[in-house]
Parts: structure tokens; sequence; C-alpha cells
């Protein structure tokens, strides 16, 4: 019946968050054992490293599609961002190592004005984001098609090492994108803007008729989304050694979305986070490289992949309290915890009879 | 006029009209801290409107507002919460997934050092829901896993955190299970012993008189009388809501109209929101449901249209017992439903007028859509549907033309029994007369109508009984021609409390 799923008082559940991460412990563990059964060690240092460099690069962009989710809006331009940004880094620095800083400084300009102005598209122009950003996304695509053909710039030696360079298993660039999500759960539980982030996602109107600028924490996801973006394409542009056109075509668009939502985050705002998107990025990595172990045919690997994501979505969902059962007068009255001493409702009778 | 001490609250003159419609006009109210004033009128009086002009939803065409004797202009629902003034609507402004404490400060949230200071937050709620002595709330959990009375008592606690001076609560019961409204009382009594004004809207007399000092009554956009609690009656007070000439504006049956046999029957029906119906409804008979909102007239409708079905008691139609899991099976069974909102729940808006006709049959029911499409033309003239022609798109016709479209869609199933949920809101005149017209030849040809409205004129003048509910309760049966008041002293649960009856 309906009303039970609203009896009260519930006993402790799992947060999403939690979930997610039980599910990370899980794969690993039964990939390690799999794996295992084939004579390899997933957990060894070529597999670790393997997946680590993996998940920084989608972590990266994940994390900015995660602040982008939680207001209800979606960038599709990440991939093509990424893309432009290794151009732009590879060409500013051209070489020379005095020129990184201006490298860096030119990508994230770039980026942030890119961000900007999906933010603006998005709110100012009301067009829906999935257009808008799709748009933006084949824009910059037909510059790099018309203006590039094939690899361009020279990434300096010095800026290289940020992409091989390891302490233990642990990838430099790996360390940078957990530092990237620790600065971003910091900002969207410290930030009044974080906390506007939610709010809009959340319900709208509600943020309006609560005194915030709607707008305000949309634009600021979109700049931070871009960055986020162009930080992923810094990365690709150290580890090629150049500036990458054809990073656009490997699908970060749409695999950054299911990465957020397989962490928990709801594809329509207002509830979710980034810690919940790093398990999200390091199961799919864990995925690949069991996948790549076994051997698995790239075609049923992304089967699988399609599966789980929809699998994920699905449990979430059915853990979602039914909102409207709350409301009920009569057979969910019974058993609220409001400290209510009135008389005990008028005898509903809740159960008898409750056949169709 | 020059009072030493000017009321908390003082709206003069205060006139509303929307597309040329006069909502208000000329309402004076005044609320003195530390009263609870009720705001009482029967739909439609312009009772929420008032509300959302005070707390700065909709500007005020006329007249002004004065706070502590000051002139205020509220041109944001957030001016207005920082004047002083807040309101907690029907529908919750709260964000579900969030904690409690952070929809509590939700827009100002305090930041500390650069960061939001959620320590401070939560124990600030913590100690606002100490001070209305309610326990039970921890600031740290989500607004969902709460009750509606619990999250209610949210609102009113981010109403404090924002230095309120005055709460102005819309049908706060409407939504409350019956313990949880004792809850609400205490909650007000503090609230008006900490010396606040408190606007406290409802029809339900029982709380008027339980809870009030002073009471404005609004009838037809107008202010009727402002009268304190201990001064008047239920009776004289339901008189000032109704009281007005009934028009003979109701057609009378057609001839040989006579009841038939029963053709729907429920027994003892009930869900999460609706309590031992018994109904019984002949062919050619217009069964009347009046109440208030949110009583479980709509309820009803979605009931026994198998939206949100009864889960006890049976229903019956012609005799056979029927599963009415969905609307789909509704259909089949016979049964219409014109709903209360056309626009989002009854048409297909950017589609054609044929499109919308041939909506159900085709749908629901392939094997006799052909022949359904064929009559549509001809529901379409007798309604006297006035569009360019049936390719035109719904959303360009009025309202009263949409309301044709929605019932000849209807009608192009042939339905044994037909439910009717506001069939004239939002439309004209002439289109209330057509309606009107075509409810009588329905009821002729056998049809049995269930008829629901908050217009209570419409209801006495045309069904032949009215059961009046309250509470999602069937409170009592009045035959047609019914008083007014006589609907209203049961809709209001003035009559008796009820609870023996049910």
């Amino acid at each position: 019946m309906r009303s039970l799923a609203t009896a009260r008082p519930r006993p402790f559940r799992l947060g999403t968050t939690g979930l997610v991460y039980l599910a990370l412990v899980s794969i690993v563990l039964v990939g390690t054992a799999v794996a295992a059964a084939r004579g390899h060690n997933l957990l060894g240092t070529a597999n670790l490293v393997d997946m680590l460099t993996r998940s920084s690069l989608l972590g990266f962009v994940a994390i900015g599609q995660t602040l982008v989710i939680l207001c209800r809006s979606l960038d599709l331009s990440v991939g093509y961002v990424m893309a432009l940004s290794s151009v732009v880094a590879a060409t500013t620095m051209a070489g020379d190592p005095a020129r990184i800083g201006l490298g860096i400084a030119a990508v994230i300009a770039v980026s942030a004005l890119i961000g900007l102005v999906n933010g603006l598209v998005v709110t100012r122009l009301r067009v829906n984001a999935f257009i808008a950003t799709l748009g933006m996304g084949l824009i910059i695509k037909g510059y790099l098609d018309t203006r590039y053909k094939g690899p361009a710039g020279d990434i300096p030696e010095a800026f290289q090492l940020f992409g091989y360079t390891r302490i233990a298993f642990l990838p430099l660039s790996a360390a940078a994108m957990v530092a990237a999500a620790v600065l971003a759960i910091l900002f969207l539980r410290m930030t009044r803007t974080g906390y506007h982030m939610y709010a809009v996602g959340g319900d709208a109107e509600v943020a309006r008729m609560s005194g915030i600028h709607v707008e305000r924490p949309v634009i600021t996801a979109h700049v931070l989304c871009s960055v986020a973006a162009g930080a992923a394409g810094l990365l690709v542009a150290a580890r090629f050694g150049t500036g990458s056109t054809l990073v656009y075509a490997s699908g970060y668009d749409l695999e950054s979305i299911a990465a957020v939502v397989l962490g928990g985050t709801y594809l329509l705002g207002g509830r979710g986070g980034v810690a919940g998107t790093v398990a999200g990025v390091l199961i799919l990595a864990v995925l690949d490289t069991v996948f790549n172990i076994l051997a698995v045919d790239p075609f049923f690997k992304d089967v699988l992949r399609g599966v789980i994501v929809i699998a994920a979505v699905a449990i979430y969902a059915r853990r979602q309290v039914d909102r409207t059962a709350s409301r009920s007068r009569f057979a969910g009255s019974r058993g609220g915890p409001s400290g209510g001493t009135g008389d005990p409702p008028h005898p509903a009778p809740a159960e008898q009879g409750g056949r169709t | 006029m020059n009072a030493p001490d000017p009321p908390l609250l003082r709206m003069s003159g205060i006139g509303k009209s929307f597309f040329g419609v006069n909502v208000l006009e000329g309402i004076d109210l005044d609320v003195r801290s530390g009263e609870v004033h009720a705001l009482v009128g029967e739909n439609g009086a312009g009772k929420s409107t008032l509300m959302k002009i005070l707390a700065g939803v909709h500007p005020a065409d006329t007249g002004h507002i004065e706070l502590s004797g000051e002139r205020v202009e509220f041109s944001h629902p957030v001016r207005a919460q920082q004047a002083g003034v807040s309101t907690v609507f029907q529908e919750f402004n709260l964000l579900p997934e969030r904690t409690v404490a952070e929809n509590v400060y939700l827009g100002r949230e305090p930041v500390r050092r650069g960061r939001v200071n959620a320590r401070g937050m939560a124990d600030d709620t913590a100690g606002l829901l100490d001070e209305l002595g309610i326990t039970g709330i921890s600031p740290h959990a989500a607004v969902r896993t709460l009750s509606v009375a619990q999250q209610q008592i949210v609102e009113v606690v981010k109403a404090l955190s924002s230095d309120a001076r005055i709460i102005s609560m819309d049908e706060p019961t409407a939504a409350l299970a019956d313990h949880e409204v004792e809850l609400l009382y205490r909650l007000v009594r503090r609230l008006r012993d900490r010396g606040m004004a408190v606007l406290y809207v409802s029809h339900r007399l029982k709380e008027i008189f339980d809870l009030c000092d002073r009471a404005t009554v609004l009838k037809d956009g107008r202010r009727v009388d402002t009268v304190p609690i201990s001064a008047t009656t239920p009776t004289e007070l339901i008189r000032m809501m109704v009281g007005r000439p009934i028009s003979t504006f109701f057609p009378d049956p057609i001839e040989g109209t006579r009841p038939g046999p029963v053709r729907l029957e429920v027994a003892q029906g009930g869900n999460d929101r609706l309590d031992g119906i018994d109904m019984q409804v002949r062919g050619g008979e217009i069964v009347g449901l009046a109440g208030l909102q949110g009583s479980g007239r709509t309820e009803i409708a979605h009931a026994l249209f198998g939206i949100a079905r009864f889960t006890r008691g049976e229903v019956r139609v012609d005799g056979r017992r029927v599963a009415l899991r969905s609307p789909t099976r509704a259909v089949r069974e016979g049964i219409a439903l014109v709903t209360e909102d056309r626009k989002t729940q009854g048409l297909a808006l950017s589609q054609s007028v044929l499109a919308n006709g041939r909506l159900v049959l085709d749908s629901v029911l392939p094997f006799r859509a052909r022949s359904g499409a064929r009559r549509l033309p001809g529901f379409f003239t007798s309604l006297e549907l006035v569009a360019r022609d049936t390719a035109q798109e719904v959303r360009f016709l009025s309202g009263g033309n949409q309301q044709k479209v929605v019932l000849a869609k209807w009608l192009a199933t042939e339905p044994k029994i037909i439910v009717l949920d506001e069939p004239t809101r939002g439309i004209d005149v002439g289109a209330k007369r057509a309606v009107y017209t075509l409810i009588r030849e329905l009821a002729a040809a056998g049809v049995a109508i269930v008829l629901i409205s908050s217009e209570l004129q419409e209801v006495i003048g045309l069904a032949d009984r009215v059961l009046v509910l309250h509470d999602g309760r069937i409170f009592g049966e009045l035959p047609a021609g019914a008083s007014e008041e006589a609907v209203m002293s049961l809709a209001t649960g003035s009559h008796n409390n009820g609870r023996e009856v049910a």
C-alpha cells in the first residue's frame, strides 16, 4: 500500500551518496575477484594508474557538470570546450616554458567567457540549456574544424609533466581532480551561492519568493563548469604534448552527465553533490578497466555501461519519497511524529477492505 | 482616524481587477497586534487575492497599506517579508530536499568570515522551535521527511526568523489531519501571545470561533463587515457570507426527464483523502457535490475516474462492480470527467479542435473512434462552438469555447456517467448557459450526472440532490432548492462537528 511508504518514524537509511560509495566498493571487490580469476591484479600499480588517469579527465568535466545540473541546467558544450582549451593552451604556450602561466590564464579566460555566454543565454534569453549549450558546442566545433586540420601548437616539457608525474600510484592529474572536487564540495556547502544553486535547482519559484536572484547561481555554475572543462583541456594538452582538436569526439559531454547521474545527482536539479559524482566517475573507470582486463567486446562494454547507468537511476528513483502521499488526510495520519497531542484521529479504517 | 495607537496593519480602499473583472473593491481591513483576525468568505470572495496583495505577490490597483501608521509599498514578496509581513500560503514555499534550517534561512543565509554559518543557522532554528514549544523537528531533517503539519511549522518558523510582526495564513488547516489541527491552534495562540498580528484566512467556522478575535467578511470582492467574534454567531456569519438573490438563470429540467435505475453506486468508498463515501446516482439525475475547497469534491471526481482511486469500499456501474484502476478503465466503463483545470488537464492546447475532440476516442476507444468522430461536428454545432474551423488550435479559443471542445470530446464517447468538475469556471455567461442546457439535455437522455462547483447557486439551481462534503466525508444531503445558508452551514462544519454523523 502506498501509505506504508510514508509510515514514520522511518528506519535509518543510507544516503544516496553513501549508496554510491557502497556500490563503488562492491564493484571494486567484485572486479578484483573477477580479475584475480583471470590471473590479473586489479589493484596493481599499472591498473590503478590507468583507472585514476582515466578518472581525472572525466572527473574535471563531471564536477563542473554537477554544478550545472544541480541548478537544473545542462552543459553539452563541455567536450568542445575541452578541445578548444587544449588548442588554446598549446598555441599560447608554443613550446616556451616561460609562457605556461600565460597559457593557463588564456584557457581560463576563454572557457570562463564561454561559460558566461552559456549562462546568459540560458537565463536571460531563456533558451533551453540543452539547445543553448549544444549550439555553443557546434559553434566551437565549426571554429576548430575550419581553423585547425589536426594537432596544433606545442606544449613545453615542463607542463607535460603535469600529465605524467605521479607519486607512487597517484597521478598528479588525479590529485588535482580530487583537489578540485574538494573545492567544489566546500563551495556548495559553505557559500551562499552554493546554497542558492540547490534552491534554484530545487524550485526556482520558491527561490525567487525567498529573495534569491535566481539567475546568478545558474550563470556562476555555467562559468565554473566551463572552467572545469577548460582544466580538462589543459590536462589533454599536457598528455598529448599538443593541442588536440578531436577530443570533442570522445563523448565526454554525455559521459559526464552519466557520471553525475550515476553519482546520485537528480537530473532535474536541487539534489545531489560532487562527492557522489566523484564516485560515479570512479565506478565508470573501474568498470572500464575490468572490461579491458576481461577483453570484453567494446560494443558489449557500452551496452553494459548503459545498463548500469539506467539501473542506478531507477534505483534512486525508487528511493524517492512520494511527496503527495504525505498530504494524505486519512490513511497517512497514523504514526506522524508531529508531537501533536490532539485526539487520535477519527478511526479511519485505513486497512479494512483495502482491496480494489 | 487620529487614534493614538495606529493598528499594526491597516489596508484601506484596496481594489484589484484582473482582465477587467473587479476581484476586490474598496476593502478596508485593520489588524491589531496580539490579535487573530479571521478573513472569511465563500470561494471566490476575494480572500486569496487580498492576501496576495498583502504578501506583495500582486500589486493593488487602488488603495494603500500602512504598517504601524507608515505607508508601505510591496513591489516584491521579499519587500513584504523585510517589512515584517510573512505569508504562509497553502502551497508551501519550501525546498523538500533541503534541511529545515536551510529552508528557514533560505535567501538570508548568515555569513561569517566568508562562509555560511551553518551551525548558527541550525542553532537559531532550534531556538525558535523551542520558543514555540515544538518538539520532534530537527533543524537538520530534510523537509521532505516532515509531515504537512510540520512543514507548516517550518513556514511559521521561517516567518519568525525574519522578524515578522504580521503572519497571514491561507487556509492553514486545509491540508491537516484532525489531530494536527490542535497543534496549529497552539502555534497560532503562541504567536498571538508574542504580540504578533495573525490574519487567519479560513472558511471553517469552527476554527474561527475557536481561535479568532475578530472576523472580516468578504463577499463578491467587497467587505461586508468586521465583527468581534464574541458578538456574533455562526448563523449570523454565514448570513453575511452568502445572502444574495438567486437569479433565475438556470434552465428547468426538460419535459419527461425522470430518474431511471441507479447507474453509479459507491459504497463506503475511501482513500487517503476520502472516507466513508456512500452515494448513488440514477440515470437522468443530477447530483451536486458541494463543499469548500479541499473538502474532497475533486478527490471524489478523481477517485471515480481512476486517477486517485478508492482503496476501500466498492463502486458499481449499472449494478456491476467495477475496478476503476485507471482513467482508461473508467472511460471503458462509460465514465467521463470534465476536469477542473481545462488548460492543463482537459486539452492539448497546441492541437486542433478536431484532434482534441478525438483525443479520448483515439486513445481509449479505437474501435469506436471512427463512428464517434463522425458525430463530433454535430456536437460542435449544438454546443454553438465558435472557432474558425476545426483545424484551429484550441489555445486561440476563448475559455468558453475551449470548454465546449472538452464537452464535445466526452460526448463523443457516449458516457453513461459524466462527472463535471467546475464546468463553468472562467467562462462567459453565454457559454455558461450552453453548459447548463447541455447538462439538462444529458439528464433527459438518461445520463447520470455528478456536478461539482464552487458556485453554490449553480449546484443548487441545477442539482436534484446536493451532497455536502466536509473534511473528506459526506456531511449531509440536501434536496433540490435548498438554501445557500443550509449548504454553507454543513460545508463549514458549523452545523454540528459531524464526528457522530459520519
